[in-house]
């Protein structure tokens, strides 16, 4: 392996709001290896969700570079950056965000359908999907006939149905009770054990935990990062300064 | 995205909201067949108009006195004499003609008609035998006018049905005697009611024989001169020889004029064509306020569903992509609206047509196909700002709302 998947270097967004300018993230420089397992903490304000909208490459930085994969993916045009989410990036959001009309199988389709992926593998791969979140009985069934649970199945199921490198979860326990939770973050961290990098963020301090490398964020900047282990390879990508 | 699925995406979307899409179907719909019913109205009174004038007679080429023309002052024209009056010899003279079928000479006059104390002023027409199968008029009773010397004619009339009715009401008209003006003459016949008509009413018209109208008017001279050509294709021919002999018999002089039906068709077609277009244009308004209300819904559309663009954008939907998606949806819309306004159209000109038949109220192909062309134009077209709106929404703030 050999350029980290994550490299951000000099990172810096601002807001206006109104004649203030609030800085959401300053200075930030990250570096994160492919198959890791991130949470980002913090109170909030403290620009977590920034930080993890910009990985998504949903906002652009206003200064500073942002490599994956070894590609500065902050010059790309919108187009090219829907592309690398499409094929690269999958999202898990708090309030799941299904499209309410479509049923489970269509909502787990749905990335494959903007991709222009033929109907017959995309059919092959929903299936797959469905009895790996043991959503078989569900498939036909829209969003509202769905608890918590099953909806963020559903979409951590549609996070994955492209095969991204990196799953970046927005508290993606944040509307569910403590037991399906658990369920979930199980379920995500089944995905990093097979090599897919998951970054969480979460105000929660327990779920964070569980990471094996923890962020720590305020007022825009990065305070701790911690890695529970020594032995894991991540000091191998040396932060940028 | 595969246009399949784009299509099902529009459509899936665009059943999502029922009201929504029922309401705006509908406005397209009234829109398009509001376009499709006018112009079936217009283009409707143009047809009656047309059979109207065609109901008068065909292949009817038409003699007056006098030059109609307006080509400025002519110093000739000045030292020349009046135009010359038509006479029954110029009649009897356009027989010779070849294209010529039938000819029947027309005197007419004001005059009264009176029976057993009951007196109403009426029209009088002097003409001949042929005046019946040039107007193709039909008789109710009795015959018409005989042929024979058109300047002999028995002291004999036609008269109108309406003409029938007041004077005589329900007793035997044929066979009495009348006095038309000064004269004392026998009804004859009695013509069918034709109704009102364009042209000059046969109702209340009394025939009399042409020189016993001259007589009765003190003149020889003719109000025109009806000139029956032998087929369609001869109506040109026929205004021709006819023009020269009455030129030749005039000392050279073109002082009549003759105008064929053809030409008054053309002119009221021309007329009534032009409305057509003005009320497809005014119809076409509707379809513009049609295309307002598809950008409107389609921007409230768009409001409601930004946690929904947020979201496909994170899931790596191009802006192309979700321009596309809300233009389809546009388009889907505008269809199904052109559609179900084209039916309803029709549906709307079939009923005017089962309840006054006389008025052929049928939608022509190109007003038609103007108004489902413009409907989706406009849909479309009103489509654009909204899909760029919904394209270019920033993620971010889309997906923060819910």
């Amino acid at each position: 392996m050999g350029a980290p998947l994550i490299e951000l270097s000099a990172i810096e967004r601002v807001f206006h709001l109104g004649d203030s300018r609030v800085h959401a993230l300053q200075s930030i420089g990250l570096c994160i290896n492919a198959g890791e397992y991130v949470s980002v903490m913090g109170p909030s304000g403290s620009g977590k969700s920034t930080l993890l909208n910009l990985l998504g490459l949903l906002d652009r930085p206003d200064s500073g570079r942002y490599r994956l994969a070894g590609r500065d993916v902050t010059t790309l045009s919108a187009d090219e950056q829907a592309r690398v989410r499409s094929e690269r990036i999958g999202f898990v959001f708090q309030s799941f965000h299904l499209v309410p009309r479509l049923t489970a199988a269509e909502n787990i389709a749905l990335p494959m359908v903007l991709a222009g992926i033929p109907p017959a593998q995309r059919g092959e791969r929903v299936r797959q999907a469905l009895r790996d979140y043991g959503l078989e009985n569900r498939a036909d069934h829209r969003p509202d006939q769905l608890s918590g649970g099953q909806r963020q199945r559903v979409a951590i199921a549609r996070a994955t149905i492209m095969q991204p490198a990196l799953v970046l979860a927005d508290e993606p326990t944040g509307n569910l009770d403590r037991t399906t939770g658990e369920e979930v973050m199980r379920l995500l961290e089944a995905l990093n054990g097979t090599g897919v990098t998951l970054i969480v963020v979460t105000h929660d301090g327990a779920l964070g935990a569980r990471a094996r490398r923890q962020l720590l964020m305020a007022d825009g900047t990065l305070q701790h990062d911690r890695e529970r282990s020594v032995d894991w390879p991540g000091k191998a990508c040396a932060l940028p300064t | 995205m595969r246009a399949a699925d784009l299509i099902r995406f529009a459509r899936d979307a665009a059943t999502g909201s029922p009201l929504r899409t029922s309401l705006l179907i509908l406005a397209m719909a009234i829109g398009v067949a509001a376009v499709v019913v006018l112009t079936a109205l217009a283009d409707g009174a143009r047809r009656y108009v047309l059979n109207q004038f065609s109901a008068i007679g065909s292949n009817l080429v038409i003699v007056l006195p006098g030059r109609s023309q307006t080509g400025g002052f002519n110093p000739g024209n000045a030292i020349t004499s009046t135009p010359r009056d038509l006479t029954i010899d110029d009649a009897q003279a356009l027989l010779r003609a070849s294209a010529v079928h039938r000819v029947a000479p027309l005197a007419v006059g004001t005059s009264e008609i009176s029976v057993g104390g009951r007196l109403r002023e009426v029209m009088v027409a002097g003409t001949t035998a042929e005046f019946i199968a040039v107007r193709r008029l039909s008789l109710a009773q009795g015959r018409f006018l005989p042929p024979g010397d058109w300047r002999r004619g028995a002291s004999e009339a036609v008269i109108g049905a309406r003409i029938r009715d007041e004077l005589f009401g329900r007793d035997e008209a044929l066979g009495q005697l009348v006095r038309v003006g000064d004269r004392r003459v026998r009804i004859v016949g009695v013509l069918a009611a034709t109704g009102q008509g364009l042209g000059m009413n046969t109702d209340e018209l009394v025939i009399v024989p042409v020189a016993l109208a001259q007589a009765m008017f003190n003149s020889n001279t003719l109000f025109r001169i009806l000139v029956e050509a032998n087929s369609r294709e001869a109506i040109a021919p026929a205004k021709a020889q006819v023009s020269e002999i009455i030129r030749l018999r005039h000392e050279g002089e073109q002082d009549v004029t003759v105008i064929t039906q053809d030409a008054v068709l053309a002119t009221f077609d021309r007329i009534l064509g032009t409305l057509t277009v003005a009320v497809a244009g005014i119809a076409a308004i509707s379809l513009a306020v049609a295309g307002i209300l598809v950008m409107n819904v389609m921007l409230v559309s768009v409001t409601q569903r930004t946690a929904e663009i947020g979201l496909l954008k994170a899931l790596g939907a191009t802006r192309t992509a979700i321009r596309n998606v809300f233009l389809t949806e546009a388009a889907m819309l505008s269809l199904a609206g052109a559609l179900l306004g084209f039916a309803l159209g029709h549906a709307a000109a079939a009923l005017i047509r089962q309840l006054y038949p006389a008025f052929p109220a049928l939608p022509p192909d190109w007003a038609v196909f103007a108004g489902v062309a413009t409907a989706l134009a406009t849909g479309l077209a009103f489509g654009v700002l909204p899909a760029r709106r919904a394209a270019l929404l920033d993620p971010v703030q889309s997906l923060a709302r819910r």
